[in-house]
């Protein structure tokens, strides 16, 4: 365990000391008291970053106006646009197509793929590699109702009622009746599922879930997933081109405000591009590298919300953007692992959490918006969480508990690659707890869409993690790779369609962007960033001062 | 903090560490901006007393605080992606990077984002490989698969066995062994040993026979997942159902039914007990199948 620092080592023994005890009571079933209705309204109220009024403020221009938004997001959304619109120039397009896809992760792809199958032209245009994304982070499955003792109608059910009836209705509708399509054309494509003998697919609960419907792929099924539709768009080169590093950074409407295409950007030559086409569908995946008040997250390098900013200066509303998913334990040392999602599965199987003095301050199996409050309590408010080298807080999970409760090798046999991904960082997770930190994880809203993945202005279709609705205020576990298929699929079946009836590409203008620009002088929005992210920059202090 | 060295060599730790302080005591004094030092995101901020070591980025010296990954240690250093960077957490393959250690004749490899830095490390990023992929319909390949495998790709065949690619794999993963399984015409084996494949590409830079390895296995995974491994009978009937509208009215139902009513019908929803087999447990009601 030379991963761990001597500081470090001298902690571990005060968690040690009080674990004897804690197994005992453990195997008494006896835990933790969980935390009374009334007391997880007040934490959440103190200390969970959706509700805190701190870090969130008014959202001063466009669709939302008025809105409370953490400020992170407000920033963006009040960003104005790279381009000067007096030096751009549309006369001349660098590329036509019956179909734009903006982003190159699950969501893009599958609508990618949907287009060319009615016959369409499709541009794919991503930031990075084509599948560079949140979807091949996804481990743990995808859900469908396709057991006999299953149906969409629970399907139904279970993601409305773990969403606090603050979905969309007719979206969860649309996600939970085509999950069977979605999974069968996997299968046809040849994704590896997990499967028993005689081709049953092998399909475990869920957090919330009434049926066992959790597909998966070993523990990639994100992975497995964006390999498989990436090759599949591949073999489609004659109607699929994929233009990579070179993400869109703004909208084009003619002068009824119909989108018509789109500028993109190369990262490498920096050249603007400009695209026509007859139908648009955004797809860039979620918000995570926003850091939302500072906290790390699990997303991908290119969660930057760019899609959000884009349709919102085109006059696409949002919804639910305030509800943010925090994962509880995110790893929060050694450095290399920040944000690291650790599953919930290691509190299930018995590992506690604990302060700095080795004691326990919360029921391990809380909601996770409250067990997230729970560990910023004990770490900012009652300053009992373990500071790390690089100046960061967490609290202890006690793994070694798994295997003195279940066995040895437990850990080794349940958690296969966080053991080898701590391991590496010489920290044995069955013998040394691990420190924690909530990190961010998913976002819950985003541009409203409807079950035809329309925005709701011409042009514009919207899949994945960049649309809200389908998850109301809290997702469950499996179904967001669900989402973003089905949705990807809708929304690429239903732009080909509006493709199809569209005889001229529009007259593009960046008028919707001087609007923005005078809406932002006018609602007074001093020194605005420029927008949309694109890239994080993670420079340290001491290169920073020397960019004079 | 660059600078140049035609020839890399090892700094002594102790002066290393003395010329790290006082550069960030002249920067201070210089700063026009003040930038409030809190750990946020993925920015690093180092420890007080972190051991600074010298590396060696593309051969350029920079002086980073030991315990990093590669990727947090270019950026340290004050980098900014574009390519060669992804998820960040060993999935993607963006990250590809090959190293070796001043004064040490062996080439490594290793993720960027999992590898940590270590003193006199020069690195070089591989964030694009070119491989050769052939373009197929996997619905309408229905000859035999091993054959099929030869005809897109004959390289596959001439492995001559050195273990070069193996030794390279980040993800740990025996390729020579998949492209022996692949030549055997054990497609089921050589899916299953590539399955953990991030397609960085490594591999394919260090093949003396040219050969693609992930691009094949790629190719032999959809091969097996379409045309070997079993379907599942029961997701062909759902199928069926559902192209038939078969849940059409009963979830229009649901989207209009209150609240109120949705909420009961949430709690009262019966679970599937965790230890039932698929496929063998029923519900007591069957009406909404
Ligand atoms: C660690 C982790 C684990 C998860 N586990 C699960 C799970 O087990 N089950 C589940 O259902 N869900 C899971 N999720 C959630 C799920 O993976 C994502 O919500 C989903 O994959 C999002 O898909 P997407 O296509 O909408 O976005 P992404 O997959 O993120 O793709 C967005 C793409 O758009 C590109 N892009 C961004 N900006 C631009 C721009 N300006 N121009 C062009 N392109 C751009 C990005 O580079 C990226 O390629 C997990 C997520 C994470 C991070
Ligand atoms: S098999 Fe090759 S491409 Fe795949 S992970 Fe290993 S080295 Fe990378
Ligand atoms: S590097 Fe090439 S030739 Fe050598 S074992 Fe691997 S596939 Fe065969
Ligand atoms: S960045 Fe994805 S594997 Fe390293």
């Amino acid at each position: 365990m030379s991963g761990y620092t001597d500081e470090f080592k001298k902690l571990i023994k005060k968690v040690e000391a009080t674990r004897a005890e804690r197994i005992e009571i453990a195997r008494k079933g006896e835990h933790f008291p969980a935390l009374t209705m009334d007391e997880r309204k007040r934490w959440l109220d103190d200390y969970h970053p959706d509700y805190k009024p701190d870090g969130r403020r008014k959202v001063l221009v466009g669709p939302n106006k008025g809105d409370i938004l953490p400020e992170e997001v407000a920033a963006v959304l009040e960003s104005k646009s790279r381009l000067d619109i007096k030096t751009v120039n549309l006369d001349n397009a660098d590329y036509e197509t019956d179909v734009l896809v903006i982003g190159g992760g699950g969501a893009g792809t599958a609508a990618a793929l949907a287009a060319s199958n009615e016959g369409q032209k499709v541009i794919l245009s991503t930031k990075l590699r084509h599948g560079d994304s949140n979807t091949v982070m996804a481990e743990g499955g995808i859900q469908c109702a396709d057991q006999e003792a299953d149906s969409p109608y629970f399907h139904y059910l279970d993601v409305i009622g773990g969403g606090h009836f603050s979905n969309s209705p007719e979206l969860v509708a649309a996600m939970t009746n085509d999950a069977p399509l979605i999974i069968h054309w996997l299968e046809e494509m040849g994704m590896m599922l997990d499967k028993l003998p005689d081709g049953r697919m092998k399909v475990r609960h869920g957090g919330g879930t009434s049926r066992k419907r959790m597909h998966s792929a070993g523990d990639m099924t994100g992975a497995e997933i964006m390999r498989v539709v990436r090759d599949e768009s591949l073999n489609r080169q004659d109607s699929i081109k994929v233009l990579e590093f070179s993400p869109a950074v703004e909208l084009l409407t003619d002068k009824a405000g119909t989108v018509v295409g789109a500028v993109l950007y190369n990262l490498e030559t920096k050249e603007y591009y400009v695209v026509k086409a007859k139908s648009v569908i955004m797809a860039t995946g979620g918000f995570g590298r926003l850091h939302i008040q500072g906290f790390p997250t699990t997303n991908h390098y290119g969660a930057t919300a760019d899609g959000i900013v884009m349709a919102y200066r085109a006059g696409v509303k949002l919804q639910d953007l305030d509800s943010t998913q925090y994962h509880p334990t995110g790893a929060i040392f050694p450095e290399q692992n920040v944000g690291l999602l650790i599953t919930e599965k290691v509190r299930g199987l018995g590992a506690q959490l604990l302060n700095i003095e080795g004691e326990q301050f919360c029921f391990p199996l809380e909601p996770r918006d409250i067990e997230s409050s729970c560990i910023i309590r004990e770490c900012l408010d009652k300053q009992l969480g373990i500071p790390t080298p690089t100046g960061r807080y967490g609290v202890w999970l006690d793994s070694p508990m798994i295997d003195i409760l279940h066995g040895e090798g437990t850990v080794r046999k349940e958690l296969p690659a966080k053991y080898i991904q701590f391991k590496r960082y010489d920290i044995d997770i069955s013998k040394v707890p691990m420190l924690v930190y909530p990190t961010l994880h998913y976002q819950n809203g985003g541009l409203a869409i409807d079950d035809s993945a329309s925005t709701g202005v011409k042009g514009l279709f919207a899949a994945g993690e960049v649309s809200g609705g389908v998850h109301g205020r809290n997702r469950l576990m499996g179904n967001s790779l669900l989402d973003i298929l089905v949705f990807g699929r809708r929304a690429g079946l239903n732009a080909a369609k509006a493709a199809k009836k569209t005889k001229k590409f529009g007259v593009p203008t960046l008028n919707h962007i001087d609007k923005v620009h005078k809406e932002l002088k006018k609602a007074g929005v001093k020194n605005p960033m420029t927008g949309p992210t694109l890239l994080p920059d993670y420079a340290p202090e001491h290169v920073q001062l020397r960019r004079w | 903090m660059a600078k140049t060295t035609a020839k890399p060599k090892v700094t002594p730790k102790a002066k290393v560490r003395a010329k790290a302080n006082t550069k960030v005591k002249v920067a201070k004094k210089t700063a026009k901006k003040l930038i409030k030092s809190v750990a946020s995101g993925d920015t690093t901020i180092p420890p007080k007393d972190a051991k600074m070591i010298p590396i060696y980025i593309m051969g350029k010296e920079y002086e980073v605080p030991e315990t990093l990954t590669v990727m947090k240690a270019i950026e340290y250093s004050g980098y900014q992606y574009t390519r060669g960077c992804g998820c960040r957490g060993g999935i993607c393959g963006a990250c590809a990077t090959f190293y070796r250690f001043v004064g040490d004749y062996k080439l490594r490899a290793g993720l960027a984002c999992q590898t940590v830095v270590a003193e006199g490390m020069i690195i070089v990023q591989v964030p694009f490989f070119p491989a050769n992929r052939s373009v197929y319909d996997i619905a309408d390949i229905d000859g035999e698969p091993h054959e099929e495998l030869r005809r897109l790709y004959p390289e596959v065949f001439k492995c001559v066995g050195c273990g070069t690619c193996t030794r390279t794999c980040p993800m740990d993963i025996d390729v020579m062994d998949y492209i022996a399984l692949m030549k055997r015409g054990d497609l089921k084996g050589a899916a299953h040993k590539s399955f953990d494949c991030v397609m960085c590409g490594l591999c394919t830079s260090r093949c003396p026979a040219q050969i693609s390895q992930f691009t094949a296995a790629m190719f032999v995974r959809r091969l097996y997942g379409k045309h070997i491994l079993p379907k599942a009978e029961h997701l062909e009937a759902r199928f069926k159902e559902v192209s038939e509208g078969k849940y059409n009215k009963i979830l229009k139902k649901l989207t209009k039914t209150s609240q109120k009513d949705v909420q009961k019908l949430y709690v009262e929803r019966e679970r599937e007990p965790d230890m039932a087999k698929p496929g063998e447990w029923m519900p007591k009601d069957k009406r909404q199948l």
